[in-house]
């Protein structure tokens, strides 16, 4: 029996380090995350409270407050913006500089609380202006971020595996000998994982929302033209990815790379906002980050599509340059 | 003369360093089934890949009633690959009801399955296929479109033998409907029984065309005379016989049986396990390559 188990053992060995993308992979993949953790969370220790700085701190730089440590100061572009931030407790305090300087804190906020006292103790003078409104739930939070991250999986490992898997079978080879042009077999395929998802996003959100007593504020039908652009996105990049090539550890390993960044940067499990501007930058530019934005902007804040505009639009292009250069590139055979 | 629905000419693939298809030209009249027989590797399913419009030639062209290969082309032909598999999940009217949809006139589902002896099989998930019914599944996909001319790429290599004479029998009523039916294969018994008109591909070129039994006459003798290696001595190889060396064996071609045998006797070679047989396609490529056909 051993003979027989060491035997097969042995086999499965050479298959796993020959296949070479997995090999890779495996190791790989750990590390990255590891080093990209440790990019964006790492470096000197984080501050602890965040003011919301009215026409920006610059001008207000020499008050004693500005230089309070483990204070984050944002400039917000009016008071009525960033007292939108302050109800939602997504900064501590609002701060209006001036002689004497107004604040709005949130008096359901325990951090307001804190960050008031510091503000207090460095300007006595300043004048107080409370607002009330609670935090969010961290699971209504994650709610948006989970819909789309299931979004993300489908499309990419739906529609890129598949496309390989019709590929490597000759399937393909045997469309391409019939009447049906690339444009036609992609656009079926789109057009079937957009239909899958819909059903499938719609139900997920009827039953989570009902579990944990979720309300939308916004409207639902922008929420479904968000998660159309959303899900578009993600196809176009699966089938981009899938386009051309008939190795299946590559393109798994192309899936992975395009998902685990979008799962660790796009906002799916914590907010980004603490983190340096570069990764900012790098994580608004992926796909899943737009679509959370708005997503969370219109389920959490009832935001209508003028304020989530760009993150349509940047979803839209995205779709027609990925559909665009996978068309080009696809290949009917190996 | 019946007017050539396809027509090759000069066909050339070339590869980084190989050529697989190099000049080959021919023209296949309506209604006839054409054999492009070789060994594996000689250029045949690159050439019929070509004539199906899935590859692009490096140079030279093929014209389907007249024309160059286009939409119509597409809507009138049918293919029978070598391998092809199936999307998972789909039962056998699925699978040929997607096909259907792809063209704009085609051939009623339930006389294509009546047609490929699918009709018990029809709710059956294609997964669950043996090889013979799968390969009938591909090609009831090849009629769905009611093709003008279809396209078989070495149809039964792999099925057993009892498969292979349904699926021929099958082919055989297809060629009673009149197609133009292009087959590969590198079985001489299929070309011998399906093929009016044949052409022996050998390294990228053709090295013989005609009809199956003009071709025999033309390159052999009334008898082939059939011997084991081992049972034909040195000393005999000088004898003034038309022989070929095949791997296990001595074939001698002869229009005189009984004087081949007086010197086969008289050269003392035994005659145990001597067989005499009429020649066949294999023959003849063995006469024209000096190699077997399946080697």
């Amino acid at each position: 029996m051993m003979r027989r188990l060491l035997s097969v053992w042995h086999a499965r060995n050479l298959e796993f380090i020959r296949d070479r993308g997995t090999l890779v992979f495996t190791l790989l993949l750990p590390l990255s995350i590891i080093v990209g953790m440790g990019f964006i969370f790492g470096g000197p220790p984080r501050p602890l409270f965040k003011v919301g700085v009215v026409g920006g701190a610059a001008a207000a730089r020499a008050d004693a407050f500005f230089h309070t440590r483990y204070v984050q100061f944002l400039a917000v572009p009016s008071a009525a913006a960033g007292l939108h931030e302050v109800r939602h407790q997504r900064i501590d305090l609002l701060l209006e500089p001036g002689a004497p300087p107004r604040y709005w804190v949130n008096t359901d906020s325990p951090k307001g609380y804190i960050t008031e006292k510091l503000l207090l103790a460095a300007d006595p003078h300043a004048l107080r202006l409370p607002v009330s409104g609670k935090a969010l739930p961290y699971l209504d939070w994650l709610f948006p971020g989970i819909l789309g991250m299931n979004v993300m999986f489908s499309c990419l490992f739906g529609v890129g595996y598949v496309v390989l898997r019709y590929r490597q079978s000759g399937f393909l080879k045997r469309l391409h000998a019939t009447p049906l042009s690339a444009f036609e077999f992609l656009s079926a395929q789109v057009l079937s994982r957009l239909t899958i998802i819909l059903i499938v996003t719609t139900g997920l959100y009827l039953v989570i929302a009902t579990m944990i007593h979720f309300h939308s504020a916004g409207s639902i039908a922008l929420l479904l033209l968000i998660t159309v652009l959303g899900a578009l996105s993600m196809i176009a990049l699966g089938l981009t990815v899938a386009a051309r090539f008939a190795s299946e550890e590559l393109v798994n390993g192309l899936l992975n790379l395009l998902t685990w960044p979008m799962m660790l940067l796009s906002g799916v499990w914590f907010s980004l906002a603490g983190s340096p501007k570069w990764v900012q930058w790098a994580a608004d530019a992926l796909p899943l980050t737009q679509f959370l934005h708005a997503a969370r902007e219109v389920m959490l804040y009832g935001a209508g599509i003028g304020a989530i505009a760009p993150n349509l639009i940047y979803l839209a292009l995205v779709t027609l340059v990925f559909l665009g250069f996978g068309a080009w590139s696809f290949k009917w055979r190996i | 003369m019946r007017a050539p629905i396809l027509e090759v000419r000069d066909l050339l693939k070339q590869y980084p360093g190989v050529t697989a298809v190099n000049g080959i030209s021919f023209s296949v009249p309506e209604g006839m089934c054409f054999g492009l027989l070789g060994p594996n590797g000689a250029g045949k399913t690159t050439t019929i890949e070509i004539m199906e419009g899935i590859l692009t030639p490096t140079a030279g062209e093929v014209r389907y009633r007249g024309e160059p290969l286009g939409e119509r082309f597409r809507e009138e032909a049918g293919i029978l690959f070598q391998a092809t598999a199936l999307q998972n999940f789909l039962t056998v009217r699925q699978s040929l009801a997607m096909f259907h949809g792809l063209y704009a006139h085609g051939r009623d589902i339930d006389e294509v399955l009546k047609l490929c002896s699918l009709e018990a099989l029809a709710e059956r998930d294609n997964r669950k296929l043996s090889g013979g019914q799968l390969q009938r599944l591909l090609l009831a996909i090849a009629l769905v479109n009611d093709p003008a001319v279809l396209f078989l790429d070495e149809p039964t290599t792999g099925l057993d033998p009892q498969a292979r004479r349904n699926f021929w029998a099958l082919v055989e009523s297809i060629k009673a409907q009149h197609k133009t039916i292009i087959l590969t294969t590198h079985y001489m018994e299929e070309a011998e029984l399906l093929c009016d008109e044949i052409a022996i591909v050998d390294r990228g070129r053709i090295i013989a065309q005609g009809v199956p039994r003009a071709l025999l006459r033309e390159h052999f003798a009334a008898v082939l005379l059939e011997l084991p290696r081992a049972d034909f001595p040195d000393g005999a190889r000088k004898l003034p016989l038309q022989r070929i060396d095949a791997d296990d064996r001595v074939e001698i071609t002869t229009d005189d049986l009984d004087a081949t045998l007086r010197t086969l006797i008289n050269a003392e070679v035994p005659l145990k396990n001597l067989r005499i047989r009429p020649a066949n396609l294999e023959d003849l490529f063995l006469e024209l390559t000096g190699r077997e056909l399946r080697a």
